[in-house]
């Protein structure tokens, strides 16, 4: 009865999801009585793996290797070790890496996935675990009836926690790593907040007017520490770049705040963001369906409020 | 080149769902089906690319996993421009089931390119296109935004976290396919929809599978308590409920 956790990093460094899922490996590994192991494919410093045995790595396996990820080169090593570890659950994040490789780790292990769960089993015995279906618009229990599970885990649903122990480092051989893709090159925003690791999100529509606009609402995610969005529109007009795009066919995000600045509320971008803690809602139309979904909400001209609200924020953050 | 397109079958995107009595079924009755939007994407890109270089994309054909009251779909797809389709009688099941049956049904066919969505909008499964792939030990790229074919080497944009990979690969390779892969939908001109009633549709017998998952029930998701309104000249209170009553400041 034991778990594994499959953890990604980006360029040797791990990410608060990665402290979410480990801490969320062990506390499933408790209710299951078993062991939680880790596994990390890539080169990271034994400094930033130890670490993690504050929140409950029990075994890190790594496998030190400078291969880019290729799905099925990583889903191999991965099912690799869950079999050699006799893993009864395999729990990978629910971003690009996991949503790549998770359904082939489930192929070779024989078992049945079930994505984008929202929180620790319902039941143990049989393993239900609960998860959004039909893009936010209904709630969904699934039992996962196979020997091995798999199950990847929606970002921002488990708390970080942190358990007494130290992990022990075991070193596992890559050298039979074989890759059936080449990569040509790679692009990454460098000082940017990533919008899937944010905690508070700022996010404009069609109500902002054009791209000349967009000054005041960066500079309230300035003030924030957030990173920016937008509707679906607003990326098709090229008001904002293509990953700013939040909603059904864009970005799922799950902040603890996001403000909805002149965004209409439509159910496609709702399906992106119904799994925020606080939404906040700008809106010069009092019936503007995006009401029906904020906590807190605001009737005005974004011209005249955003620039107050910025204001409030910054008295805010330099009175702290 | 020989372009498989996997096409999932769904409710519209705005439809509302409805369940059965007990919570354990989705009622679909009165549903408006479509194709699923990713799928629609990647058969948009396919046709695109079958326009731009016909030597090259010899032949598009979609593929469901359903039940006959999936053929509309598949008669749509004909009619945005794909040149035959074919259905797995199989109806229902999860992920596993799905690929399996997609699986035996395109073993040994000459199929270069495989494109699936990123998910579907009904289970939201992210999985098929993986499974898929695993299952024909084909070589796979996931959050594909951007594919384009040279020969037999087939060039794509993956989408990676604050950033994007170029990736080459060769056929036969699947493709899970993201925003960006097309922008406007391919919709079915008059004459498409004439020359899709005469286009192939062939049924293939489902295979011995079993799910690996099945759904115990269903919940409506949490009701929003009502939205509180705040002076748009008081934006202090906004950052007072924000520390003291919501804590996520
Ligand atoms: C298959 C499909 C998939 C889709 N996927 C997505 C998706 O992933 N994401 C997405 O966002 N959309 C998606 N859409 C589009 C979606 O249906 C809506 O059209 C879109 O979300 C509307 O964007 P918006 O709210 O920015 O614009 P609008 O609906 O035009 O709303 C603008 C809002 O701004 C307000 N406003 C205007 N001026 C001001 C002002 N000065 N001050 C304050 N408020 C003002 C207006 O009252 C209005 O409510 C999809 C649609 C389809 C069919
Ligand atoms: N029943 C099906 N028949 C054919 N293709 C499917 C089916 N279900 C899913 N797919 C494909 O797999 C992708 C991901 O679906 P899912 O794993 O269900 O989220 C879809 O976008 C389709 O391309």
């Amino acid at each position: 009865m034991s778990v594994l956790v499959y953890i990604e990093n980006w360029n040797g460094k791990f990410k608060k999801s990665t402290y979410e899922l480990v801490s969320y490996g062990k506390r499933l590994a408790n209710g299951l009585g078993g062991s939680l192991t880790l596994l990390s494919i890539g080169r990271v410093a034994e400094d930033e793996l130890k670490n993690l045995g504050a929140y409950g790595a029990g075994k890190i396996l790594s496998a030190e290797t400078d291969a880019p990820l290729d799905d099925k080169a990583y889903a191999s090593l991965i099912a690799g070790a869950a079999k050699n570890n006799d893993a009864s659950v395999v729990v990978m994040a629910h971003n690009g890496t996991g949503k790549a490789l998770a359904p082939r780790v489930a192929v070779r292990l024989n078992a049945g996935l079930v994505s984008a769960v929202n929180g620790l089993p319902v039941s143990f015995q049989p393993f239900v675990v609960s998860k959004k279906a039909f893009s936010g618009k209904s709630l969904m229990q699934a039992e996962i009836t196979s020997d091995i599970k798999v199950i990847t885990l929606s970002q921002n649903t488990a708390g970080i926690e942190t358990f007494a122990g130290e992990a022990v480092i075991e070193k596992i051989d890559t050298s039979s790593m074989t890759s059936g893709t080449k990569v040509l090159s790679t692009e990454v925003q460098t000082g940017k907040i990533l919008l899937s690791e944010a905690d508070v999100v700022v996010s404009g529509g069609r109500g902002m007017r054009s791209a000349d606009n967009w000054k005041p609402l960066e500079e309230l995610a300035g003030v924030l520490g957030a990173a920016t969005a937008c509707s679906r529109p607003v990326s098709d007009e090229g008001w904002r770049p293509h990953h700013e795009h939040v909603g059904q066919t864009g970005k799922v995000v799950a902040p603890n705040l996001y403000f909805a600045l002149g965004i209409s509320g439509a159910i496609q971008h709702l399906a992106g963001i119904s799994s925020s803690k606080v939404i906040v809602a700008v809106n010069k139309d009092p019936e503007a369906p995006i009401f029906s979904a904020a906590d807190y909400g605001i009737i005005g001209d974004l011209q005249t409020v955003l620039p107050k609200m910025t204001e409030a924020f910054r008295k805010f953050k330099s009175g702290n | 080149m020989n372009i498989l397109v996997c096409i999932s079958n769904v409710p519209d995107t705005t439809t509302r769902i409805k369940y059965s009595a007990d919570m354990k079924a989705v009622d679909y009755s009165g549903v408006q089906w479509i194709i699923n939007p990713w799928d629609e994407l990647a058969l948009t890109r396919a046709i695109e690319l079958k326009e731009a270089n016909p030597a090259l994309v010899q032949k598009i054909t979609v593929i469901t996993a359903g039940g006959a009251d999936a053929e509309p779909t598949l008669r749509k797809a004909l009619a945005c421009g794909a040149d035959d389709a074919i259905r797995v009688d199989a109806a229902g099941g999860d992920s596993l089931f799905t690929a399996t049956q997609l699986a035996h049904a395109v073993k040994g066919e000459p199929f270069d390119v495989i494109l699936c969505g990123i998910e579907s909008s009904d289970y939201n499964g992210s999985a098929v296109g993986g499974m898929l792939a695993e299952l024909l030990d084909y070589n796979s790229v996931s959050a594909v935004s951007s594919l384009n074919l040279e020969g037999n080497s087939v060039k794509v944009t993956r989408e990676i976290d604050g950033g994007k990979q170029s990736i080459e690969t060769a056929a036969p390779v699947v493709l899970i396919v993201q925003k960006g892969i097309a922008i406007n939908p391919r919709i079915p001109s008059m004459r498409g929809i004439m020359t899709a009633r005469t286009k192939s549709l062939k049924v293939v017998a489902a295979a011995a599978a079993s799910p690996g998952s099945k759904v115990v029930g269903y919940q409506a998701p949490p009701q929003k308590s009502a939205c509180k309104m705040i002076d748009p000249e008081n934006m202090d209170e906004l950052v007072h409920l924000l520390h003291t009553e919501a804590r996520v400041i």
